[in-house]
């Protein structure tokens, strides 16, 4: 077991460097100065080449990336090559937002999927199952911020219930915070969940098909009880994969999320520095992305062993 | 990175962005029987695959022909800006009513389907033309080797489309031709997986034994062998892809990063009417309508085929 | 009235059970199980009496699985069926499994029988223990299912069932049984699951075990102890066991009496010295014949059944073995009557073996 985890642990540190050789990689080495970017139509040879020296652009690139991975193992992103303010800060604030939105949509998307694709898998031959599998194929047809978009005419614009935008921090106003939050987190957690319910459906599927339910009928539990106490830790299992990969769709989901209902996010954060041609911010809030991403993973890698006994002995 | 084979489901295992996974259907009992089927074929369960392939077909079939007659004809000239028609609903001469440029919907939808078909069709290209050699490839060299390559290919996975191409936005500006690669690269790795598995599989069949055997190249192998028998999968998988690819096209352009203001595209439709929410909210209903569908059409088609090609999946459904 | 059902009320007194001989634990009577307008079992009389050892063998697909799950009450979804299979517990308690007027039984009173009354073995060792559950829980489990042992209560229960649970393990022959108790499936071979799967089945002291090919996906040397393993466990608590099997050795050294199915119906029943020395359906005499690698033809070949299996729902009307038969003949198309004193002994053939000395052809 002790073996497994640290390859684990090696893939993910590994993983960590080479994604932000990647990222650094991808915005230095395409065409374009990122200083010249920056200062767009003010761009006098002079500014630019002050702005190059002010910011290190001209060292060898392994300085600069070293200088910046090591900045931001010590939690320091460096500033903004256009408005020369902290962007740790910042950083810091917008990822409290967007953590909440996600979190709240993964609690939405599970609470959905656990019952329903449970109850879509027992009952797979009767009306009620197809009619449920219908549904979720529509669910997983629907952009995210499309299903935005249709709740804010339903709920803000019609019904005059829930507000069309915006963000309250919870300690300001936690009834407020929670009416600004639910839209947002329904837009993302309802199609997510569509998408996990079919996940689920299949991992129960798969468990109801095997011998050891057999087993367990034989033995005198009902059906449903043997589903409860055999099945559902091994269909756990494959589910907590697929959450662990969802993490990537929300995180970005969001991004598109916070567009449509104008919240103070990672996302916002990170379409502001593209419009701006801001490119040191754009790398550090998709490295954070990045690296949010891979420690999901981690985690969920770590999870199975807890999950899955045959993973901490090896199984025969 | 996790291990991508804990993903459940029999068939390609996909990715959540369109999170196409298996249709439901009838399944079977409980217990396994020897030589006693689990209820007979025919009827019931034969009509549930053709369903979804059919629907899927269809709707696919009617986006293609929509875009197609866009080039010859539509009802009005979306490009043309009426002020006097604006923000009209519903009429014999604007079928679904106007935008608030005067520009009808009908028609603007028509052309749009041709930028959603057009970054589809190249996105999924440029995915395939990188993707299945490099998954024969990751099957056909030694073991140490495929599984590094196919460690890079999940890390490539955990990049979402949307975030590669705000990447490329940020450096390249905006464009539709970014869209594409974007789509295009994220794209790359799902095939990867999809056609090293089934190559793996293949290799391992007697008549590559015996070609490699007899002394043909690695290269004839994966041409006269290979490539056709892991035909199937990338057929499914393009479809799969071409629904991933119509989100991402659309969240893009939302997002004012795909398509430049003068192309018509369902997402930046639904950007520009976002601020006549309160007013005109048809605006926003009906370009949604049409990515929703596209998006069924071909998960649905991906599922159909999927079922199709692989019947002894069936039993697994 | 069928020809079976004439058998049976002339079967008198053997069948009904007189008070000389054991009591039932398995009854089955005229069962049939359909699924979608197909027949899979048609017509099936069993008995099973207390500490009697009854084998049925068959072929895949003749239907021994089904009669087994039938009496289990583990039919699938869309298995319809009909007749009727009482099932007699230890202490004489009664669960009609399956009634003439109202059919399969509730969920509720089949599950307290399982594991209780009546327990089955399965052929898969291998995927039969849920691999993330330790072995001595799950075998506790089917002890809490049923509450079947004194305890000082719920807390006192589990505990006293986990230690039982290790004693059973012991009997059944793993070494180290604490220890094993504490393991997962994964970290034991087969013939060891097999071992832990017998251990639960007789934990509750059944009144009858069913065994579906236990032995048949074990290393060859390991099959021989998990069956003596078996029959010492049933015969220590005198309980009655159906043994299904396609394999005639087995049978032969295990069972007392035997039944061989094809087609979804019984085509003959009776001691098994009897029914292997001399069968009389034609089907048996060509399984006996095939199993026997020393017996060749006139033209030195070894017997086979000619053909091969039809799929299910697709015997022939009437006797079900007669595209394969050699003696087949238009007498055939019609169902052949039951010949034999009762459901326990007979055969269905019109032109059965003719016992000779030399050998019947």
């Amino acid at each position: 077991m002790l073996l497994r985890l640290a390859e684990r642990t090696l893939i993910f540190l590994v993983s960590l460097v080479v994604s932000s050789v990647f990222v650094f990689g991808f915005m230095v080495l395409l065409p374009g100065d990122p200083a010249k970017v920056a200062l767009g139509t003010n761009a006098t040879p002079e500014s630019v080449a002050a702005l190059r020296e002010e910011f290190g652009l001209n060292r060898p690139l392994l300085e600069q990336f070293l200088s910046w991975a090591g900045g931001l193992v010590r939690l320091d992103p460096g500033v903004s090559y256009i408005s020369r303010a902290e962007i740790g800060p910042q950083l810091a604030d917008r990822l409290q937002v967007s953590l909440i939105l996600v979190l709240a949509s993964m609690l939405i998307a599970v609470t959905i999927a656990l019952p329903l694709g449970t109850l879509m898998a027992v009952h797979h031959r009767s009306t009620l199952g197809l009619g449920l599998s219908a549904l979720s194929q529509v669910g997983v047809a629907v952009p995210a911020f499309l299903a935005g978009i249709l709740l804010i005419t339903v709920f803000a614009v019609q019904l005059r219930w829930l507000p069309a935008g915006g963000w309250v921090p919870p300690a300001y106003n936690p009834v407020e915070f929670l009416r600004h939050l639910l839209l947002p987190a329904l837009s993302l957690g309802l199609i997510q969940g569509a998408v996990l319910t079919r996940y689920v459906r299949s991992a129960v599927l798969d468990v109801l098909r095997e011998d050891y339910l057999r087993t367990a009928r034989a033995k005198g539990l009902t059906p449903m009880r043997a589903l409860v106490r055999h099945g559902l830790r091994n269909a756990a299992v494959p589910v907590v994969t697929v959450l662990g990969l969802q993490l990537a769709t929300l995180l970005v989901g969001a991004v598109v999320i916070e567009r449509v209902f104008v919240i103070p996010g990672l996302g916002s954060m990170l379409l502001d520095a593209v419009g701006n041609r801001d490119l040191l911010v754009v790398q550090d809030v998709v490295m954070v992305l990045v690296v949010a991403v891979l420690l999901v993973n981690f985690v969920v890698d770590l999870l199975y062993v807890v999950i899955d006994p045959r993973l901490r002995t090896g199984a025969r | 990175m996790s291990e991508p084979t804990a993903v459940p489901s029999a068939g390609p295992p996909d990715l959540p962005t369109a999170g196409p996974a298996r249709t439901g259907g009838a399944g079977s009992t409980p217990t396994r029987l020897r030589g006693i089927p689990e209820a007979p074929a025919g009827g019931r369960r034969r009509r549930r695959p053709a369903g979804a392939l059919l629907v899927g077909g269809a709707i696919v079939v009617a986006v293609v022909v929509i875009a197609l007659v866009s080039f010859v004809w539509t009802p009005h000239d979306p490009g043309i800006v009426n002020a006097a028609d604006r923000l009209q609903t519903s009429s014999w001469r604007y079928w679904l009513g106007t935008d608030r440029f005067g520009r009808d919907v009908v028609s603007l939808l028509m052309v749009g389907s041709r930028t959603t078909l057009l970054v589809g069709i190249v996105a999924v290209g440029v995915a395939m033309l990188v993707g299945v050699p490099l998954g024969i490839l990751a099957a056909m060299v030694p073991r140490w080797w495929g599984e590094l390559l196919m460690r890079g290919n999940d890390l490539l996975l955990a990049f979402p489309a949307l975030l590669l191409a705000i990447m490329l936005t940020a450096v390249h500006g905006q464009g539709i031709v970014t869209a594409m690669i974007a789509i295009g690269i994220a794209s790359i790795p799902s095939f990867a997986r999809v056609v090293r598995s089934g190559a793996l599989s293949v290799m391992k069949t007697e008549y590559v034994l015996a070609a490699r055997a007899a002394g043909r190249r690695p290269v004839g192998i994966a041409l006269r062998h290979v490539l056709p028998n892991v035909a199937s999968l990338v057929i499914v998988q393009a479809s799969v892809s071409f629904a991933i690819a119509v989100l991402a096209e659309a969240a893009l352009s939302y997002l004012g990063l795909g398509a430049p203001p003068g192309t018509p595209s369902w997402g930046r439709m639904l950007q520009e009417g976002q601020e006549l929410l309160f007013v005109a909210p048809r605006l926003e209903v009906f370009p949604g309508v049409c990515i929703a569908l596209a998006v069924l059409g071909f998960n649905l088609l991906g599922d159909g085929l999927r079922d199709h090609f692989d019947p002894r999946l069936e039993d697994r459904r | 009235m069928s020809a079976r059902e004439a058998a049976r009320k002339a079967g008198g007194a053997a069948y009904q059970g007189d008070a000389s001989m054991p009591p039932h634990v398995a009854e089955v009577r005229n069962l049939a199980v359909r699924v979608g307008g197909l027949d899979l079992l048609v017509d099936v009389d069993l008995t099973v009496r207390r500490g009697e050892r009854v084998g049925l063998i068959g072929e895949s697909g003749s239907g021994k699985s089904l009669t087994a799950l039938s009496v289990m009450g583990l039919l699938g979804e869309g298995l319809e069926p009909s007749g009727q299979v009482t099932v007699t517990g230890q202490d004489g308690r009664v669960t009609e499994v399956v009634d003439p007027e109202r059919g399969a039984a509730a969920e509720p009173v089949l599950a307290r029988m399982r594991g209780r009354d009546v327990a089955m073995i399965f052929q898969e060792p291998m995927t039969a223990l849920n691999p993330t559950m330790r072995v001595g829980e799950q075998v506790a489990e089917i002890m809490t299912i049923h509450r079947s042992l004194p305890g000082a209560g719920a807390g006192g229960f589990r505990a006293t069932a986990r230690a039982r649970a290790v004693e059973l393990l012991d009997k059944v022959g793993l070494p180290d049984p604490a220890d094993a108790a504490q393991a997962y499936p994964h970290q034991l071979s087969g013939g060891q699951r097999q071992r832990v799967v017998v251990a639960m089945a007789l934990a509750n002291d059944p009144a009858l075990l069913i065994c579906d090919e236990p032995t048949t996906a074990l290393d060859v040397t390991v099959q021989a102890l998990v069956l003596d393993l078996i029959v010492r466990g049933v015969e220590a608590r005198d309980a009655g066991m159906l043994f299904i099997t396609h394999d005639l050795a087995v049978v032969a050294s295990v069972c007392e009496r035997v039944l061989v199915m094809y087609g979804g119906r019984v085509v003959e029943a009776g001691p098994v010295h009897e029914v292997f020395t001399r069968p009389r359906h034609r089907y048996t005499r060509g399984l006996i014949g095939a199993s026997d690698l020393e017996l060749t033809r006139a033209d030195g070949r070894l017997y086979t059944i000619q053909g091969s299996v039809p799929g299910a729902g697709r015997f022939p009307a009437g006797c079900v073995f007669r595209n394969r038969c050699t003696h087949a003949t238009t007498e055939c198309e019609q169902l052949p009557p039951w010949e034999g004193p009762g459901p326990e002994q007979g055969f269905a053939c019109w032109h059965p073996v003719v016992l000779r000395d030399e050998g019947g052809s």
